[in-house]
């Protein structure tokens, strides 16, 4: 065991047993999976991507690269979790992942010995012949290789929430600058939200041995959270992490629900993805430390010297008894100072300075640079060179690397903002150019004393409440260490027997980067895309500076000129689960059911997803044991006595004002300001290129009252369009639009028997007789003894036939009664598959027809648009190509034989050669006729409107299928119109 | 340099030691035949096609900054050919052709990989659509096949047909679709057109047009100017920006495109898969991590970046079609500018000055594109007559109403 | 995103459909000299600037009104919002 018997930030009184790679581990409450397994003596705890090397964890927080780890079991296992942020639980269950087959003994870790022919873009020079084993041999090898963990294979099976905050102030990062800032604010009254990744607040102070005032630095940090807690306008999130910077001060976040739960919780959801509206954000991210690239500083035990001094004081473990240090600067000598401190024995300080300080009894080795190491599956030993060029191994097992720290800084550059180099203390620090309103200070802007987090963090949020009009008295500021960073840059030890690791993942070397810089790619974006530099779990946050340095050694130019390092959201990966919240399966989008849904549910009908809709796709009677059976007969008793059928999903849009007849004539390409009141009329709609855009009604219920339909598809698109038409085009006309599609349940009953039966339902003093209601005549109304309605005189089908429309609320009803008073007429509900077989036999178009390509005069309907007038969509709808005499033009296909047309087939003079050259049209829609008893088609030919009478193949391939057919008139019933004005 | 498996060998044992610059770093001379503005796939392959299909020498590729960071090296690396209208389907049959050939064109592998592409459909509707496409796909000879909602299961048994919004009714079907790696592709032409003697020209923005009496005479540029015979240009993102340089106004708007990729995994998705109640396309690189996107933002922007109601609605469509993916991390979203052209086609055309020749409005469809844009821009620059695969492409298309618009959106960019 | 709404305050931009340059206000007339041209122009080419650009934006999720809002396509800043039906209106009294 690794564990001190006393310290540290675990509760020893609440042990928790744990699994890695089957074998049984135990830690405490506030352990996370990294540092209880440390604390067991565990080191190896992954492989690397390429060359399957042993790693241990290197870090002590989110930005880890190495111990990545599948947590949990079946769908709910999850690959590529970092060790370091896991919360240990009872009965977490943790495996390696990328080995084969152990960890231990990994066969793929061959490619290590192979590494000199597996270097940086090495697959873009091979695997070329022959072409055709790329695809069956050499690339199905290369992706079982690569890879590192594995999904689930089933549905992720827990929920998943989304929220929007509010706030005026987001402080991102409750370290002590973010303490400081959220108190200050807090104070002020400002609405504050805290959000912190851990689920401890403190931040560094978590991890450290520092005073603050006369206290320890933990008693500040615990008094200034109990008075945060007290304050209702501070919210405190903690395991949130805030992932981008959006526009207009927008930040998403993820807190993590229930994670470091054993199993998920009853009422709350696994993770919530938050979207934060805040008028000022402040970034107290921190700092990371980087590495120090030397040869084999990938084993194993080899760590980041603050995350070494993390887990000695937050979790009371030495991830060995014995340690040295490898730094460049004063930090590294604290790890040093602390690891004694907890007992360690440590064996060698490395400093690369010939000056370096000496904080304590330690064996320093100035001027000294760790060259190699050695333990195959953990680190034994390291060997020093000494300035003198003289080396010396050191045995140990665990060594803390101090390159120095990196701020924190990707949220700044979510907006295209770029870092600047400060040389004095050798790193990237945020740019200028911030997110609109973010603000950012401590260590992630580059302030690394304590004390100067704390006054940098009061400071700017005494600014950013200064622009929101907010007084704030700012704290008094507890006395803490101030120490300058004195340090030297220094990134890699240079040539070696060993290689030296930058991107600890990804496998890329400092030799890799010269191999880049000899092959060209020496931009930073050819660098990182030709080795996979950064392209990590980790986004390079350990590895992209000191990739920077090794190229700009190489280049002879400055770092800066090199190149930045820079960052795109998220800071952190983020489940799509999450980013998708309760939008999946059944919800995934809404679902609109009709007014009558209910009725026809219990009629047992068969529903089909129309768009957002649910619509009655048809009636299955018993004995019914095929979809046509029930269509056929549907559509047969509309022929022969009458059917009704739920269309409340065809848009309507109310259309009032003196001004509303000379926009409606506008708006559609057809006359409109001559309609009589108490009549309807079919309307076109254009696209102002001259496209059919929609069609439907327009009924003038009264001078200056309009209702029009449009189809169901582009009910919302024509409504979007109507008001544009209406504000941006002809403001000065006196008219309102009002959407009411969900406002009236709308049927339609069609047949000879239709006026018989609605005779029987309108109240007596309306006369709808075919004299005094006619075709295409409309009128409000009243049905059932008072009940408004509004009865048009249209048809779809070709029959005698209304559209009835009642109060939403009455449309199950309405249906029922219909259905009450004709039993004699046999009624029969009909749903959209032989609404569908009515029209294609009259010839009416819907969107199979209309699909956004069509023109009037490809429909047959190019008088409809008015030369006379203006109107949107006139004036390109008489381009050549739109209304050319030899163009395509809507046709009817009747079937020879018994074969069956199929919709998406191309047309082709018989006997043609199948090629694009002879591809004369195609099908748009097609059905079984049962009126004509043959399958018969819609389609578009071209001359079409000339060719009545002509044999065609209408082609399948796709299917194997190729039909003769005859081309007909589009209207394969009653072309004069007789039986709808009967 | 010739590169194999044999010469990777050989180099290892001697330390490799031996390899020399993929392209040369070419400072500008003063004057070339063509100079093609843009050093991303379409530039570069441009220069490739001109050289070597037609013979063509002093050619210089001008790049602001470094080649492959446009386009070409922001995409989700989907290549197909399974266009609905003529005037696409040809010319982008002709690019798959390309495709594969393109590593022993090229002697670089860009791991053109042809693990399918299957369009989901939902509806009745959506498969009279797929079928009247599938058709002509194989009217064009790019193959294809209509799977039904068994055959749809027995390649993808993952998806979601049980407890869908939008049941999986069958999918389209082109087997030689797939992917192909972006970054390879770039420099892989970069690399051939150099070997015979391009000059690419890197960290060189192209700021203005010399022309006179409607003749172009060359481009100044931020390293000097540089007299030219011949001007393509292809910046595709930039397009407004830079033909406004010589008076022109397009039928493009700019737009944000994101791109989503997660942490890698073990092999789980066999090929391209695009989701038919939502726009959503996934696919899985061959570094094991999902990469997938939807719909562009749908404003105006050159801020090479999104905002998270697109996030959102592409994680939702990438959940509703394969929940098993929940747990997969995204790693990184970026976003590139897309031209957009008024219909959703490119254009690859002459200008009204002479010896100026534009290519751009590219909208989504780049990336598959890259090696027939290629060919034909370089046919055109060579012949001054456009590409028989590619003579629908032309910026007039609109007076005479022969617009291409596969998707029937009408001339608003943001629904192409 | 968000939107300043002149009547409504701070929107998100998720409750708006965008449809393009504010230039699609200025409808030519179709009687007018080269309307063909005219039309052409106004239905195809785009300034597409890189800046202050005018656009339209459709409140689809709101009150269904259709904003004039004047954005940096380089930053998404937006600079000024106005109702449409506005400046439709000051277009025809200039007019």
């Amino acid at each position: 065991m690794n564990r001190r018997g006393q310290g540290g930030r675990i509760n020893r009184g609440q042990p928790l047993r744990f699994t890695f790679d089957g074998r049984s581990y135990q830690g405490y409450d506030g352990d996370t999976l990294a540092s209880a397994l440390l604390a067991n003596g565990v080191r190896l705890m992954g492989r690397s991507f390429k060359y399957h090397r042993p790693r241990g964890v290197i870090t002590a927080g989110s930005e880890e690269p190495n111990a990545l780890v599948e947590l949990r079991r079946g769908a709910r296992r999850e690959p590529n979790t970092r060790a370091t942020q896991v919360e240990l639980f009872d009965g977490l269950e943790a495996r390696s992942q990328n080995r084969f087959p152990s960890l231990a003994f990994d066969a793929l870790g061959v490619n290590d010995r192979l590494s000199s022919v597996l270097g940086a873009g090495f697959y873009y020079k091979t695997f070329m012949w022959p072409a055709a084993f790329w695809e069956t041999v050499y690339e199905p090898l290369i992706r079982r290789a690569a890879g590192l963990g594995r999904l689930a294979e089933a549905p992720d099976p827990d929920c998943y929430d989304k929220g929007t905050l509010f706030c005026d102030l987001l402080v991102i990062g409750a370290g002590p600058a973010g303490l400081a800032a959220a108190l200050t604010a807090g104070r002020a009254g400002a609405r504050v939200i805290l959000a912190d990744e851990d689920f401890e607040m403190g931040g560094r102070l978590l991890a450290e041995r520092l005073s603050l005032g006369d206290a320890r630095a933990e008693e500040w940090r615990a008094a200034t959270l109990e008075e945060l807690r007290g304050l209702t306008n501070v919210r405190l999130k903690t395991r949130t992490t805030v992932v981008g910077a959006y526009d207009n001060g927008v930040y998403g976040a993820l807190e993590r629900v229930t994670d470091h739960l054993a199993a998920p919780h009853p009422d709350l959801p696994r993770q919530i993805f938050w979207k934060i509206r805040s008028k000022r954000a402040l970034v107290c991210t921190g700092a990371t430390e980087r590495p120090i690239a030397f040869g084999n500083n990938d084993r194993p035990g080899v760590m980041l010297a603050g995350a070494l001094r993390a887990y000695a004081n937050r979790w009371a473990v030495a991830a060995d008894r014995t340690v040295a240090v490898f730094t460049n600067n004063d930090d590294g000598h604290r790890t040093a100072m602390d690891l004694m401190g907890q007992g360690a024995d440590v064996g060698a300080v490395v400093d690369v300075r010939e000056d370096a300080p000496r904080l304590g009894d330690y064996p320093l080795f100035a001027g000294a640079q760790v060259v190699d190491t050695a333990g195959r599956l953990g680190l034994k030993s390291i060997t020093l060179r000494r300035a003198d060029g003289s080396t010396e191994v050191v045995p140990c097992g665990a060594l803390g690397v101090a390159g120095g720290w990196n701020p924190a800084l990707a949220l700044t550059c979510h907006q295209g903002g770029r870092p600047v180099w400060r040389p004095e203390i050798a790193t990237f620090v945020p740019g200028e150019t911030l997110p609109e309103r973010q603000l950012v200070a401590g260590a992630a802007a580059g302030v690394f004393s304590t004390h100067g987090a704390v006054s940098t963090g009061v400071a700017a949020t005494v600014a950013a409440l200064d622009g929101l009009g907010i007084r704030t008295t700012p704290p008094d500021l507890p006395r803490a260490e101030d120490a300058p960073v004195n340090i030297r840059p220094f990134w890699h030890t240079g040539e070696g027997r060993g290689r030296s690791w930058l991107d600890l993942q990804n496998d890329v070397t400092v030799k890799d980067v010269a191999l880049a810089h000899q092959e060209g790619f020496r931009s930073v974006e050819h660098l990182k895309r030709y080795t996979t530099l950064g392209m990590a779990t980790d986004q390079g946050k350990l590895a992209n500076l000191g990739a920077l340095a090794v190229m700009a050694e190489l280049t002879g130019k400055s770092i800066p000129e090199t190149g930045t390092t820079t960052f795109r959201p998220p800071y952190t990966p983020v489940p799509i689960a999450a980013l998708a919240g309760r939008s999946r399966g059944r919800e995934f989008r809404p679902t609109r059911l009709t007014p009558g849904h209910d009725w026809a549910e219990a009629q047992g009908a068969v529903f089909v997803e129309a768009g957002p809709w649910l619509r009655a796709q048809y009636f299955p009677r018993e004995g019914e044991t095929h979809w046509r059976q029930s269509v056929d007969r549907e559509a047969l008793a509309v022929r022969s006595s009458v059917g009704i059928c739920d269309v409340s999903t065809l848009g309507k849009v109310d259309v009032q004002g003196r001004g509303a007849a000379e926009y409606l004539d506008l708006l559609y390409a057809n006359g409109m300001e001559r309609l009589p009141v108490g009549k309807c009329r079919y309307g076109l709609m254009l696209r102002e290129d001259g496209i059919v855009l929609d069609d439907g009604t327009v009924a003038r219920l009264a001078e200056a009252h309009f209702v029009v339909t449009t189809t169901t598809a582009n009910a919302a698109c024509v409504y979007r369009h109507m008001e544009f038409v209406r504000q941006c085009l002809r403001p000065d006309l006196d008219v309102q639009l009002m959407p009411v599609t969900d406002a009236w349940a709308q049927v339609a009953v069609a047949g000879p028997n239709a006026r018989k039966l609605l005779q029987r339902i309108v109240d007596p003093v309306f006369d709808i007789s075919n004299d005094a209601f006619p075709f295409m005549a409309c009128a409000a109304i009243r049905v059932c003894g008072g009940t408004p309605a509004r009865l048009f005189r249209i048809s779809f089908s070709g029959e005698l036939a209304y559209e009835i429309a009642v109060p939403a609320c009455y449309g199950n009803s309405l249906m029922q009664v219909l259905m009450d008073v004709g039993t004699d007429y046999e009624v029969t509900p009909y749903g959209t598959e032989a609404l569908g077989v009515l029209r294609i036999e009259k010839g009416h178009a819907t969107a199979s027809e209309l699909n956004g390509q069509t023109s009037a005069t490809h429909l047959g309907m190019a008088r409809m648009v008015s030369a006379n007038k203006d109107c949107i969509g006139g004036v390109l709808s008489r381009r050549p190509a739109l209304s050319e005499k030899g163009g395509f033009r809507l046709i009817g296909l009747e079937a020879i034989g018994t074969a069956e047309l199929a919709a998406g087939s191309h047309l082709f003079e018989d006997g043609a050669e199948k090629t694009p050259a002879h591809d004369e049209g195609w099908t748009t829609s097609a059905c079984y006729s049962p009126h004509l008893g043959k399958s018969i088609a819609l389609g578009f030919f071209e001359r079409g409107d000339v060719r009545w009478g002509e044999v065609v193949e209408v082609a399948n391939p796709i299917e194997g299928a190729s039909v003769r057919a005859r081309v007909v008139s589009p209207h394969f019933i009653d072309p004069k119109g007789e039986r709808l004005r009967g | 340099m010739r590169y194999s498996g044999l010469r990777l060998i050989k180099e290892a044992l001697t330390g490799n030691k031996g390899w020399v610059p993929a392209w040369r770093d070419a400072a500008p001379q003063q004057s070339y035949d063509f100079v093609i503005v843009g050093g991303g796939g379409h530039g570069l392959a441009t220069a490739h096609y001109l050289a070597k299909v037609y013979g063509r020498s002093r050619i210089a590729v001008l790049e602001k900054g470094y080649i492959g960071g446009g386009n070409v090296g922001r995409n989700t690396t989907i290549i197909r050919s399974n266009y609905l209208l003529p005037g696409n389907e040809r010319f982008y049959e002709f690019s798959m052709k390309l495709w594969e050939g393109l590593e022993q064109d090229l002697n670089y592998n860009a791991m053109v990989s042809q693990r399918g592409i299957m369009n989901l459909f939902h509806s009745d509707g959506q498969r009279d659509a797929y079928r009247r496409r599938g058709n002509s796909m194989i009217l064009h000879g790019a193959g294809a096949e209509l799977l039904d909602r068994d055959a749809v299961r027995r390649e993808a048994p993952f998806l979601d047909f049980d407890n869908a919004r939008f049941p999986i009714k069958g999918a389209l079907m082109q087997r030689r679709g797939g992917t192909a790696r972006h970054d390879a592709v770039a420099w892989g032409y970069a690399r051939a057109a150099d070997s015979r003697g391009v000059d690419i020209i890197q960290n060189c923005e192209v700021t203005g047009f010399r022309i006179e009496q409607g003749v172009i005479r060359g481009v100044e540029t931020t390293r000097g100017y540089i007299g030219a015979q011949t001007v393509g240009v292809a910046v595709a993102g930039a397009s407004s920006k830079v033909m406004a340089a010589a008076g022109m106004r397009l039928p493009i708007e700019s737009h944000v495109l994101q791109a989503f990729v997660t942490e890698g995994l073990k092999p789980v998705l066999p090929g391209v898969i695009t989701f038919g109640a939502q726009h959503f396309y996934i696919s899985q690189s061959d570094k094991g991590g999902l990469v997938f996107g939807g719909d562009i933002d749908g404003y105006n922007s050159y801020a090479a970046r999104g905002n998270l109601p697109v996030i959102e609605t592409v994680c939702e469509g990438g959940m509703a079609m394969l929940p098993m993916i929940g747990r997969a991390r995204v790693l990184r979203i970026w976003g590139g500018i897309m031209d957009i052209s008024m219909d959703g086609p490119p254009f690859i055309d002459r200008t009204h000055i002479d010896g100026l020749y534009f290519n751009g409005g590219w909208c989504y469809g780049g990336f598959k594109a890259t090696p027939a844009s290629g060919y034909a821009f370089a046919h055109l620059l060579a012949t001054g007559q456009p590409h028989e695969t590619a003579t629908a492409f032309r910026l007039d298309r609109f007076r005479t109403g022969q617009a291409i618009d596969e998707a029937g959106a009408g001339p608003q960019p943001n629904l192409q | 995103m968000l939107i300043p709404h002149p009547l409504l305050g701070l929107r998100d931009a998720a409750e708006f459909t965008y449809l393009g340059d504010a230039a699609l206000i200025e409808r030519p007339d179709w009687q007018g000299e080269g309307a063909d041209e005219a039309f052409h122009d106004y239905v195809y080419l785009r300034d597409n600037p890189a800046g202050a650009h005018r656009e339209l934006w459709f409140h689809e999720h709101g009150d269904r009104s259709w904003l004039v809002v004047t954005r940096d396509t380089r930053t998404h800043e937006i600079l000024k919002v106005e109702l449409a039906s506005d400046v439709a209106f000051r277009r025809e009294a200039g007019a």
